[in-house]
């Protein structure tokens, strides 16, 4: 970027700054600490400089928005064609309840549906499952049969909003009641848009509700990438996620690491399975998280997207640009908020927007102040989404596109986190791949030193954390918290008992049937899951086919 | 004469995947001196009190995260009194609002630690309550 002769002086310039304005300025006034870092650890220089950007080539490390590498954005005009999806994750108790919820936020101008499921759905059981008791619509919307979604997206016209859902071991099954729900509506799969999370492997590492052991989950993957590319175009069919990675405790580098480690698990799974990377790569989507060191975030987002369009290019040789386009979903971090003074958590999201937007997100999820105590009430949540458009609308920062690049700063952090996350993909590769890396425990050990560690710099007032640490105050219990109702669990079980009365049982056990003998082959699995589903057959008795055929992983115990 | 460590079962109760909490307490109880077994994921009541009774643990520590805290705990406490265990110190954590500490206090749990706690507060609070030493 600068010539040998400019930088020369700008060298020289520094030395004459150090040694006379800084010097002087060092020795009466100390600097707060001796070693400044990320809020990943990464070493954090007083000043950058041109010196710390000298190989930063622009074409070819930067170039323009909507080309290769892609670090300045996926789309060419970014947020001034066109702001991010605001979408905001919700869903509890009952499909009416949640329809309500979601009617809500359409009207407050959210502009996509995210739908959190309860444990139970997650996991594949029904509501009236012994392990469902207690846990039936708390963190999320019961969904036992086509029925609940029907309900669900009552009203709601999916042909022009799109949504995304949050499922991932039994992800086949819910699109299925999707794709379902839109032809009842008279809505074709062509028009169908939003996204499935799909993500197994991240369920192994971080997050806990996976069902299947990892090949069958790798299969009913591809399953779904080849049914989608064939019948439905505009879905992404997996949203590759750091999110919960980050939240179990990793740093940004090992979230940009071990996200990408996961997608290139998944392409070489489809590849393997016959498929064309261009056929099913453009529809791959990712998911991160956002967190309160904004400089570091942005740079974060900018790295992983570099990264990703190198690999598919380079690794997998793919040929269409979309193939090689990073397109991510971003939710500001849970794992941040604290219960102390929680209104000061509006503050943090606000951050962490902050970094989303400048880091070039697609949509976004705002968490609300009160979710360290329990699920967000309404006004929590209309506060969190209007935190987004507060950015969007008055901040200025959508106006330009990609504003902080060229900062020395950003860039040489950019650089770090890519070479650094690449670090760590060379190793997983050595380990032969991130299925095999999380057999050995690599994975969930890396993150869990670091949980361990940030765990410990708050304690010991090495990291301050306002309100938990430092600034607290005597504080009176919260009272304004959602609760959900203790008697949802009896209205699933009472839905289900009448569901299963009147249905045509027949027909359940022969869709059953055939998706058992598919299972058993490789014929894809998608079309006899969405019969069993028109069928009204229950996600547990879809899952509980799937469970005998394909059994369950027992994951190994890491400390 | 020594005394022998106190041994701890950290359990994850019902189907939240979550054990970031677990797993730094775990840790932190380790790196106390204390030993420590963790169940791992998804355990029901009645396989929480079987371990604590064939580990022979002084303490059982839950998390959770998803809102069965009211439903759970209560069992775990209720199962280790009928299999005769009730000397075992039971702690709970995890997002846990505030108006259900007292009834959770009342069916025997020891102490709640929400977001925010050190765990050097759960560290010193189970060797001032562990009750069999």
């Amino acid at each position: 970027m600068f010539d040998n002769e400019k930088l020369e002086k700008i060298s020289d310039a520094k030395k004459e700054w150090e040694n006379s304005t800084l010097s002087k300025t060092i020795s009466r006034f100390p600097e707060r600490k001796e070693k400044f870092t990320t809020g990943s650890g990464l070493e954090v220089k007083r000043l950058y400089t041109p010196e710390d950007i000298k190989d930063l080539d622009y074409n070819e490390d930067l170039g323009y928005p909507g080309q290769y590498p892609f670090t300045r954005g996926v789309q060419p005009t970014m947020y001034r064609g066109r702001l991010w999806t605001m979408r905001q994750y919700a869903g509890f108790a009952t499909a009416e309840e949640s329809n309500k919820r979601y009617k809500y936020l359409l009207e407050q101008g959210q502009t996509g549906l995210s739908v959190a499921f309860d444990l139970p759905t997650q996991i594949g059981y029904d509501s009236d499952h012994p392990l469902s008791e207690g846990e039936v619509g708390k963190v999320g919307v019961a969904v036992d049969s086509l029925k609940d979604m029907e309900i669900l997206f009552d009203g709601i016209p999916l042909d022009k909003v799109s949504t995304s859902m949050t499922i991932n071991a039994p992800a086949a099954v819910l699109l299925a009641m999707y794709i379902a729900v839109a032809e009842k509506q008279g809505v074709s799969k062509d028009k169908l848009r939003g996204t499935i999370q799909n993500d197994i492997l991240k369920e192994y590492i971080a997050r806990g509700t996976y069902i299947f052991p990892p090949q069958p989950s790798m299969r009913l993957i591809t399953d779904i990438f080849e049914y989608c590319s064939k019948n439905v175009p505009n879905w992404n069919t997996i949203s590759i996620s750091g999110y919960h990675i980050r939240e179990a405790g990793s740093t940004a580098v090992q979230e940009v690491a071990f996200t990408i480690a996961n997608g290139i698990a998944y392409v070489e799974a489809a590849i393997k399975a016959g498929l064309d990377v261009d056929s099913f790569a453009p529809r791959l989507s990712f998911f991160f998280n956002a967190h309160n060191d904004l400089l570091e975030e942005v740079a974060k987002f900018r790295a992983a997207r570099k990264l990703w369009a190198r690999i598919m290019k380079e690794r997998f040789n793919a040929k269409n640009k979309k193939s090689m386009i990073m397109k991510f979903h971003t939710q500001t971090a849970g794992s941040t908020l604290t219960a102390q003074q929680p209104d000061n958590n509006i503050i943090r999201v606000t951050i962490q927007t902050l970094a989303a937007v400048l880091g070039g997100t697609q949509s976004l999820h705002t968490n609300s102040r009160d979710e360290a105590l329990a699920l967000p009430t309404e006004d929590s949540v209309r506060i969190a989404l209007r935190t987004q458009q507060i950015v969007a609308h008055e901040s200025g920062v959508t106006e330009t596109i990609d504003p902080l690049a060229g900062s020395y700063y950003i860039e040489s952090l950019t650089k770090r986190i890519e070479e650094e996350a690449y670090e760590y993909i060379k190793k997983i590769d050595e380990l032969g791949g991130s299925p095999k890396a999380i057999e050995k425990g690599f994975i969930q050990k890396e993150i869990q030193d670091s949980a361990y560690r940030y765990q410990m710099e708050v304690e010991t007032g090495k990291r301050i954390v306002v309100g938990v640490n430092k600034y607290q105050i005597e504080e009176e219990g919260h009272k304004d918290i959602l609760k959900v109702d203790p008697s949802v669990g009896e209205l699933q079980k009472e839905k289900l008992r009448k569901l299963r009365a009147e249905r045509d049982n027949e027909k359940v056990k022969e869709t059953l049937e055939a998706l058992r003998k598919a299972a058993r082959t490789n014929e894809n699995t998608m079309p006899y899951i969405l019969d069993a589903v028109k069928a009204y057959a229950t996600l547990g008795e879809i899952c509980g086919v799937l469970r005998e055929e394909f059994g369950e992983y027992q994951p190994s115990i890491i400390l | 004469m020594s005394e022998r460590p106190i041994r701890v079962l950290v359990a994850k109760p019902g189907l939240d995947g979550h054990d970031r909490g677990a797993k730094v307490i775990a840790r932190a109880l380790r790196d106390a001196g204390m030993e420590v077994i963790y169940t791992g994921l998804r355990q029901t009541p009645e396989q929480i009190v079987a371990a604590a009774i064939q580990e022979d643990v002084d303490v059982v520590a839950m998390s959770i995260l998803s809102g069965a805290h009211n439903h759970l705990f209560p069992k775990v406490v209720n199962l280790l009194r009928e299999q005769g265990a009730e000397d075992v110190l039971v702690v709970g954590g995890g997002v846990i609002p505030e108006d259900d500490i007292p009834f959770l206090k009342e069916a025997g749990i020891s102490e709640i630690f929400t977001p925010g706690t050190p765990t050097s507060v759960a560290i010193d609070y189970i060797r001032e309550h562990v009750k069999r030493k």
